[in-house]
């Protein structure tokens, strides 16, 4: 493919109001059609974050996002009224982390997702209800007709989440957005969700970005991973590279700190400190800090994003990739 | 220093016990910040000042009558407000005024926050079969309209003002009791006060350090918004007669015997009326203000 | 009363396991306020275990299986609808047991959500000296405790004594919370999904600190979690929970290297994969775990087992010691010869394993 289908570059996204933070600074991100991309990182990492200004959540006063969104060559940032509702669901779709919360509560499962198809196309009610009803059964909720008409505190968490993928591909959107979607669920529940994303991601040769704290769901779905720290991407690769071969010390740190059979009766070695406040980013590399590699220049100069054999990498003093 | 890695980070500087203002200064704090609260609040402290300092500052005697100088128009030489229907200056009349109207708007609902609270945090606290006793009781008297409620009870005990008072006092202890209860309820589910119970403190400690801090800034809220309803029923029972008689200066029995002169004189015979509204508004946007300042916090 | 450091007696010695549970049932009334004969949510429905001392015993499962019930009960902040308690060989507040006020010195537990187990209005030093001035510690004693505790949980004192929780991160807090645990010097900690809200960087520095501690003052550790890696890190011996009741209890390695309860296979194998060159092809299992309103008659799990047969509908597993193993028990038929299903072990073999393992 010559266009990649999501194109971000030097994004960047500010809260102003009674204190500035720069959420999100500088990423740059391009994904092929029907990749899909992990964005892992933790909190104050900027991820949801980036994934709401993809949808233009925020409100304009409150938020200023820059740089250039282009998503199968349309504009993102400058998209305004009828143009950006389409975008919204038709063109890209969210799923969120909290089932029970994306849902109205008034209205039944089958009713949201026919507002939604016939919010995107002159649809009669019939023929949304008919394809609400098919998208229910292929995300493999059990015994769909049924589910159609019920509400959404009717349904268990898992049923739920499965739902509100179908409200989210009901649209056939080009780009999915993913913000923790299995985090507030059971682990048997999870991996079942997990596995349905990746099918219907390749039925409908979606692009998916999927953010997560969790490195097991990341690989289970990506084909690539970035890694998010401080509001920034400080590493970015094919997932194996990533999680076999990492470059940046904070990547290296976080699968290091996993636990696992392996540590049992040793410590574990952990990445001292904790995330840095974003109302107050430190100068120069953000995981300077808590980085047992760092010298004067990470703590004065923030490392520029180098782009070499398919990964990307935002350090002064990266790990040695012989020793791997 | 062990594995487990401190969380001390170079540059952070360290904070002395005296640095944090707690809970309260922080609410005053950000409530200095909101300048209509602030405005609020000042017209109250003039208002306040000028009820209590009306003995020395009162140009001229409340009781002293005239039946010449009936009704003199505002901007009068001697009587800046001018005189009501019976010769009284208007001015000293409202200041004295201020005292019984403040005096029937404050003690009631500070007397109601204080019973109040205790039955509530009780009921909330306890929960079970007993908050069901409780709550449901004091439902009864909430199913009548205040200002009913209030005629019926000063009615029942008779006219006067520590009388007035009580009556105003039943009326809104439910209010608050409800109000107190149910912030009582939500705390009490809290992860904080089932630690407390894990430490083996008794009761009373749970409730005096980890229950009653928590619950008393809702309450207060709705208590602060009480004080206009306060003032305005207190003025309504003493314009039906059930509350201050005259000659006493209260702003709502002038509002009543003031009543003949309103087509002599309206300006006049809306005075009283005007102090009650500026004094119910600036209760009001000031209780609003703490409320927004307690909000922030987090 | 106490004025000094709260010092416990080791009262039944090292064989006496720390705590011994029997038959712990609650059950919690749906609607009908007034306790009508209406559905009952089985949360806890007949658990045993013993915890010995100096050992860490890790409770898992999923939504509505009772593990968070099971610590309360355990944590007495509840009272159980049937059952019994025994702690260090004694009783708890009944005739000739420990006082329920001495227990609760003995026994403390962290909470999951560490914002909302601390009181907005206090200062960290302040909640954390709240409770050893409840047993009788002066103000200022309790006062030089917190900062003693905020310091060896890495805190400095100075720093972050003066802080109120919302000043504070969540590994902070937790932090916080873990040092109010321990001013009571208690033999048992509860850990109650204490790390599962935490980023994974600062769960490590969570758990490292965990360990030590355990170390340092020999404590006994239930450990409550989803997270199947963080247990077996932790863990000792391992309790698997499903509606309510045990299915399976054993060693750690046993557990989760030899699970012989279909449930406790399928929820290992439903970890995320690690390794990209290997992902996760299939489910292990369907469905969300079922609510615990009125569960059916026979073994609660027969629904959704891969290996149910008819037996598995009619009638329930006992907890039942595994042929080659006696620490390791498991409430399932295909382990029991005598029960009927298709695919249990003969008589005979199990005889011959017991006794080879015994030998």
């Amino acid at each position: 493919m010559s266009t990649p289908r999501v194109s971000i570059k030097d994004m960047g996204l500010r809260f102003t109001g009674k204190r500035t933070v720069s959420a999100v600074n500088q990423i740059s991100l391009e994904l092929a059609h029907g990749e899909v991309l992990g964005l892992l990182g933790e909190s104050g990492s900027g991820k949801s974050a980036t994934l709401r200004a993809l949808l233009r959540l925020y409100p304009e006063g409150r938020a200023q996002v820059s740089g250039q969104i282009r998503i199968d060559g349309q504009d993102v940032l400058s998209l305004k009224g009828r143009a950006l509702e389409q975008y919204r669901g038709g063109t890209v779709s969210m799923v969120f982390q909290e089932p029970g919360v994306a849902f109205d509560p008034v209205y039944t499962i089958g009713q949201q997702i026919v507002q939604t198809i016939q919010a995107h196309a002159a649809v009669s009610n019939q023929d949304a209800a008919a394809q609400a009803l098919e998208m229910l059964e292929r995300v493999q909720i059990p015994q769909a007709r049924r589910r159609f008409d019920a509400y959404p505190h009717e349904l268990s968490g898992g049923m739920r989440q499965r739902a509100m993928i179908a409200l989210a591909l009901s649209c056939k959107p080009k780009l999915l957005l993913a913000d923790e979607p299995t985090t507030a669920l059971d682990a048997t529940v999870q991996i079942q969700i997990l596995l349905l994303l990746r099918e219907l991601q390749k039925e409908m040769d979606m692009s998916v970005i999927f953010v997560t704290h969790d490195i097991g769901a990341a690989v289970e779905v990506a084909d690539r991973i970035a890694v998010m720290y401080a509001g920034r991407i400080v590493e970015q690769g094919a997932v194996a590279d990533i999680v076999h071969r990492p470059l940046h010390p904070y990547t290296a740190g976080l699968l290091a700190s996993s636990v696992g059979a392996a540590n049992k009766g040793q410590p574990l070695q952990a990445v001292p400190g904790s995330p840095p406040d974003m109302s107050n980013p430190p100068v120069g590399c953000a995981f300077a800090l808590r980085c047992s590699r760092a010298t004067d220049i990470c703590r004065t100069q923030v490392p520029p994003v180098e782009h070499k054999d398919g990964r990307s990498l935002a350090c002064w003093l990266p790990l040695n990739t012989d020793a791997a | 220093m062990p594995a487990s890695a401190s969380l001390a980070l170079p540059g952070a500087a360290p904070l002395r016990a005296t640095d944090s203002p707690g809970y309260w200064g922080t609410v005053w704090a950000q409530l200095r910040r909101d300048p209509v609260a602030m405005a609020a609040a000042a017209l109250l402290l003039l208002l306040v000042l000028a009820a209590l300092l009306a003995p020395w500052l009162a140009p001229a005697d409340p009781y002293k009558a005239s039946m010449i100088k009936r009704l003199l128009p505002m901007g009068s030489p001697g009587h800046w407000l001018g005189t009501d229907e019976l010769g009284r200056d208007m001015l000293t009349r409202l200041m004295f005024g201020g005292r019984l109207s403040l005096l029937m708007g404050v003690v009631p609902v500070a007397a109601a926050f204080v019973i109040g609270t205790s039955i509530g945090l009780f009921a909330g606290y306890v929960g079970g079969r007993v908050n069901m006793l409780i709550m449901r009781t004091l439902d009864i008297f909430y199913a009548f309209p205040s200002v009913l409620l209030a005629v019926a009870i000063a009615g029942a005990l008779g006219p006067g003002l520590s009388n007035s008072l009580l009556a105003l006092t039943l009326v809104f202890v439910p209010q608050v009791v409800r109000v107190a209860e149910s912030v009582t309820t939500q705390v009490r589910s809290l992860d904080y006060v089932e630690a407390a119970r894990m430490s083996g403190a008794g009761a009373f400690a749970i409730i005096r350090v980890h229950v009653l801090g928590n619950v008393l800034g809702p309450i207060f809220v709705y208590a602060s918004g009480l004080l206009s309803v306060s003032m305005i029923l207190a003025s309504g029972l003493s314009f039906l007669g059930l509350g201050v008689k005259p000659p006493e200066p209260e702003w709502g029995l002038m509002l009543n015997t003031l009543r003949s002169a309103i087509y002599l004189n309206p300006w006049i015979a809306a005075l009283p009326g005007a102090m009650i509204f500026i004094t119910s508004v600036a209760f009001n946007v000031l209780a609003d203000g703490v409320r927004s300042a307690m909000e922030l916090r987090t | 009363m106490n004025t000094s450091p709260l010092i416990h007696q080791d009262r039944g010695g090292p064989k006496q396991a720390l705590l011994e549970v029997r038959d712990l049932k609650k059950y919690f009334p749906v609607r009908g306020s007034f306790g009508a004969a209406g559905k009952f949510v089985h949360a806890v429905d007949g658990v045993s275990f013993a915890v010995a001392k100096g050992q860490t015993l890790g409770i898992v499962g999923e939504s509505g299986c009772g593990k968070s019930t099971t610590a309360r009960l355990v944590a007495k902040l509840m009272a159980p609808d049937s059952g019994s308690m025994v702690f260090d060989g004694d009783g708890v507040d009944e005739f000739r047991g420990i006082a329920l006020k001495d227990f609760r010195r003995n026994l403390q537990m962290v909470f999951q959500d560490s914002f909302a187990s601390l009181n907005p209005r206090l200062t960290v030093a302040q909640t954390i000296a709240f409770g050893p001035q409840v047993h009788g510690m002066s103000a200022k004693d309790a006062e030089r405790l917190a900062r003693d505790l905020l310091m060896r949980v890495g805190m400095e004192p100075d720093q972050f004594g003066a802080r109120y929780p919302h000043e504070l991160s969540g590994g902070q807090r937790q932090r916080v919370n873990i040092a109010r645990a321990l001013a009571f010097d208690p033999r048992l900690l509860i850990l109650d999904e204490a790390v599962a809200a935490l980023d994974k960087s600062v769960q490590a520095q969570v758990l490292n600190l965990l360990q030590e501690l355990k170390a340092e003052r020999q404590l006994t550790y239930l450990f409550i979690s989803h997270d199947l890696h963080v247990v077996h890190y932790l863990s000792d011996q391992v309790m698997v929970m499903y509606l309510g009741q045990i299915v399976e209890i054993g060693p750690v390695e046993r557990i989760y290297g030899h699970a012989m309860h279909p449930y406790t296979q399928a929820l290992l194998s439903a970890v995320p994969s690690m390794d990209p060159a290997h992902r996760t092809m299939s489910s292990p299992i369907s469905g969300d775990p079922p609510n615990p309103i009125d569960p059916p008659a026979g073994c609660r799990f027969h629904d959704r087992c891969p290996k149910a047969q008819a037996i598995c509908q009619s009638q329930a597993p006992r907890l039942m010691v595994v042929a080659t193993d006696p620490a390791h028990q498991v409430a399932c038929h295909l382990n029991d010869p005598h029960a009927g299903h298709g695919n249990a072990p003969s008589v005979e073999y199990a005889a011959t394993a017991l006794n080879e393992v015994s030998a």
